[in-house]
């Protein structure tokens, strides 16, 4: 059998997205940047979109996302893809506006803009990838990181607080893991918050189900932000195989950020 | 013709509104116009005050050091304006509440009884334009029937029913100046 | 004639923006220019034209929510006093990169950080000199008066958008708390979402039938395009600087001596020249109207004509002497004089100034 005998249209059983370019991501392979890519330009292509979507990337690993999809984009400065989010939908209330972000860039940098767009109740799409790490500037803490784990700027982990001294019974160091998705949840200007992981098919399913909603409540009319938090890997900068870190993920992440979703239609969902 | 003027007093005497009238007044005359006021945490509480020019000519400055005229409606005010006003120029002032008294001798002085006057025509809220038509007896700058224009544009629509009360103001301010 | 009113500079402004058609105004309250979104907030614009007014969390906030409209083709304002400014630095130099057609008013108070709250021209360089990364230029209108507040936010809009770039209106807190006649111009429709999507091709506002997606950044990792992209934009601010420069000359047919100031320094020194003219001397105003770009070719003309000197006068301790003294390259003398922390110079001492700093007495 050729390569000609392959490509054929009777052989076909999967293909990228038409709103993804041809161009080759430049993620590391293991990274769920491109998955979570590919399921954002499935679902915008399955709801029919494409002509109507304008996207916003962050400062971070996802900066040039605008090169992979085939929707209108603008690229932000760091943490605030929010406003600039905020800024076309107001202008554009027919258009269909999201954001995508990393931890620092959302949680760490953009956190005033991330606070208050969802405060405003902005009728957009906000997606979060959370993997715990500064990926672009070369894996420096995040506010997301987990404590004890080593990055660049706490090489010896992350310690929220050192023992005591000072006359204290313990001194502020790096702080606490943010849980910034919990935080936002709270607020009446989201509709739907909800936390996902694509480190393995059945759960690449359900984000993509999620997004779907996300979107849907969007298109739809319902008035609110539509927040999908994606804890991610960052096998490069944790020093890890992808198999190792997704495994790492699992065992450590997620007892951090368990999956499922917070709030659904406007309402905290009963834990 | 150019004529600069201090309008000073407590916030709450209608001191901005009076010089917006002024100004609106001064349009309808055909004059250039400038209003600028005292602002920030110097308008909280305490006093306000506006500068108002009025001229044939395009005003330069809005922001001046020296006045032709000073109306002044406290003490403080009096206290910081006084030695503003240009030799020659007019001080127009309201005694009620004036406990320390002008002591120039190189400018007019004159007296309005504003407070009083308001009390007596009923309505406390003509204030400024009892005080508006002492100015204009001193500074016929300019005309009645301009005045009431200016009333008319600086008011709301809804307050346009109360214009004859206040050019009654007007001319009670007129007749009750005094030299002092 | 249009419609005649006693406004304030800040009101002006926000007016004009209306009547212009203008999409959106994102701002965040400072004083002294905090009755641009009060009195916007106060009109109802979204019902009188469709305009969007949103009071943001930050000026960070607002200026990026500028960034967003504006790269989606519509007409978007924003106004700010000095340290409000200087936060949103950030966004205007992505603004900068991205070529993105926006107005912004920065109604100047005295600094360095909080200050005062009193009128100053200190912002001078922080507006015509870049501001925040990278080499890149804002173009910067200087109105003295009401009446100009009001005509620049169309002027403004207007060569923002022929350029694809921030346009600054240079105020002060005088010119923003002042009230003067105004005459404001009529209502113009908003554009059209159709109208713009034709007009403005580069604006994201949802690809046209499935066709090439278009990307707003300021962002290239191509050394090589990087510096075809700068190179862009010099070209661009080389065109501006050779068709946009705009001026005022007062007295200066005959003058020996020229006060050079603009917004409401320019007030006060026309006050100086007729009073200089009064005494006897030959003395002129050349009042910027675009600071960046510069008069530069004016001062030239001026020292050709005979000039013997320049007084740069402004409310700062000296900034746009600078320029004036790059115009004059060392040929004719240029001082400064200025006062500044809120106080405004009065004619006489400018006068004054002029005598002793240039004329020599």
């Amino acid at each position: 059998m050729t390569v000609e005998d392959i490509i054929k249209p009777e052989n076909l059983v999967y293909q990228k997205s038409k709103l993804l370019t041809n161009k080759p991501f430049h993620y590391c392979p293991g990274c769920g940047h491109g998955t979570v890519h590919r399921i954002i330009a499935e679902v915008l292509e399955e709801l029919g979109v494409g002509d109507k979507t304008i996207g916003v990337s962050p400062v971070g690993c996802a900066v040039m996302a605008y090169d992979y999809f085939d929707v209108d984009f603008a690229e932000a400065a760091h943490g605030r893809a929010p406003a600039v989010a905020t800024g076309i939908k107001r202008v554009w209330p027919d258009k269909v506006v999201f954001s995508y972000q990393g931890d620092g860039d959302l949680a760490a940098i953009g956190t005033c803009e991330t606070i208050h767009t969802c405060n405003r109740g902005e009728n957009i799409t906000m997606i979060f990838v959370n993997n715990g790490i500064y990926g672009m500037t070369g894996g420096q803490m995040a506010p997301t990181t987990l404590e004890g784990m080593k990055t660049a700027t706490t090489p010896y982990g992350r310690k929220a607080t050192l023992p005591a001294g000072a006359g204290f019974d313990g001194i502020p160091n790096n702080g606490y893991p943010l849980h910034i998705t919990e935080l936002i949840a709270r607020l009446p200007g989201t509709k739907y918050v909800t936390r996902q992981a694509v480190y393995d098919p059945a759960h690449v399913r359900n984000a993509k189900k999620a997004i779907r909603k996300a979107f849907e409540n969007q298109i739809n009319g319902k008035s609110g932000v539509n927040f999908v938090e994606i804890v991610s890997n960052c096998n490069s900068n944790w020093k890890m195989e992808p198999v190792a870190a997704n495994k790492w993920l699992v065992e450590n992440m997620l007892p951090e950020y368990p999956l499922g979703d917070i709030k659904v239609d406007g309402k905290l969902v009963e834990k | 013709m150019t004529e600069e003027i201090i309008i000073a007093g407590f916030g709450g005497q209608g001191v901005l509104s009076m010089g917006k009238i002024l100004a609106y007044s001064g349009i309808m005359e055909g004059k250039e116009v400038s209003w600028m006021p005292s602002y920030g945490p110097e308008m909280r509480g305490g006093t306000a005050n506006v500068t108002v020019i009025v001229s044939d000519e395009r005003v330069c400055s809005p922001i001046i050091n020296a006045f032709d005229t000073a109306v002044i409606l406290n003490q403080q005010s009096l206290d910081k304006f006084e030695s503003k006003v240009k030799p020659g120029g007019y001080l127009l002032y309201d005694p009620n509440g004036i406990t320390k008294k002008p002591t120039r001798k190189d400018i007019n002085i004159y007296t309005i009884e504003g407070a009083q006057l308001a009390s007596d025509m009923g309505n406390s809220k003509v204030f400024n334009m009892i005080i508006l038509g002492a100015f204009l007896k001193l500074r016929p700058i300019i005309d009645d029937k301009n005045v009431e224009e200016g009333l008319r544009h600086s008011l709301p629509e809804r307050a346009h029913k109360l214009i004859p009360l206040n050019m009654e103001a007007v001319k009670v301010g007129k007749d009750n100046v005094k030299q002092a | 004639m249009g419609e005649l009113k006693l406004m304030k500079g800040n009101e002006a402004l926000a007016e004009a923006a209306i009547r212009y058609g203008a999409d959106a105004y994102f701002g965040y309250p400072i004083t002294p220019q905090s009755e641009v979104i009060e009195y916007l907030s106060e009109q109802n614009p979204y019902e009188r034209t469709g305009m969007v007014v949103l009071q943001a969390e930050s000026e960070l906030a607002a200026i990026n929510m500028v960034y967003g409209a504006g790269a989606s083709g519509k007409r978007v304002m924003t106004s700010s006093s000095s340290p409000g400014v200087c936060l949103k630095q950030e966004g205007l130099a992505y603004i900068a990169g991205a070529e993105i057609p926006c107005v912004f008013a920065d109604v100047v108070r005295g600094g360095p950080g909080l200050g005062t709250i009193q009128p100053s021209q200190a912002d001078y360089f922080q507006n015509t000199k870049g501001g925040g990364n990278g080499d890149y230029r804002n173009l910067v209108l200087a109105p003295a008066s009401v009446q100009e507040m009001c005509d620049f936010v169309a002027l403004g809009f207007d060569l923002a958008f022929k350029y694809r770039m921030a346009a600054c209106i240079l105020s002060d807190g005088a010119i923003g708390q002042m009230m003067e006649k105004v005459v404001l111009p009529d209502q113009k429709p908003r554009m059209s979402d159709e109208e713009i999507k034709a007009k403005y091709p580069w604006a994201i506002n949802g690809r046209k039938n499935g066709t090439q997606h278009r990307i707003i950044t300021s962002l290239d990792l191509d050394s090589a395009k990087m510096e075809e992209h700068n190179i862009h934009l010099q070209k661009k601010y080389k065109e501006i600087e050779e068709n946009e420069v705009r001026y005022e000359m007062i007295n200066c047919d005959d003058a020996e001596y020229v006060f050079v100031a603009y917004g409401s320094s320019a007030r006060i020194a026309q006050k100086s020249v007729q009073l200089g003219r009064e005494a006897g001397l030959k003395v002129g105003l050349l009042r910027p109207i675009t600071l960046w770009p510069y008069p530069t070719k004016a001062i030239d003309a001026l020292i050709k004509k005979g000039v013997k000197g320049f007084l740069s006068v402004e409310l700062s301790c000296g900034q746009m002497i600078e320029d004036v003294r790059l115009a004059c390259n060392g040929r004719v003398k240029a001082e400064h004089f200025g006062r500044v922390g809120g106080i405004i110079h009065t004619p006489e001492e400018v006068l004054e100034a002029m005598k002793k700093q240039i004329i020599g007495e």
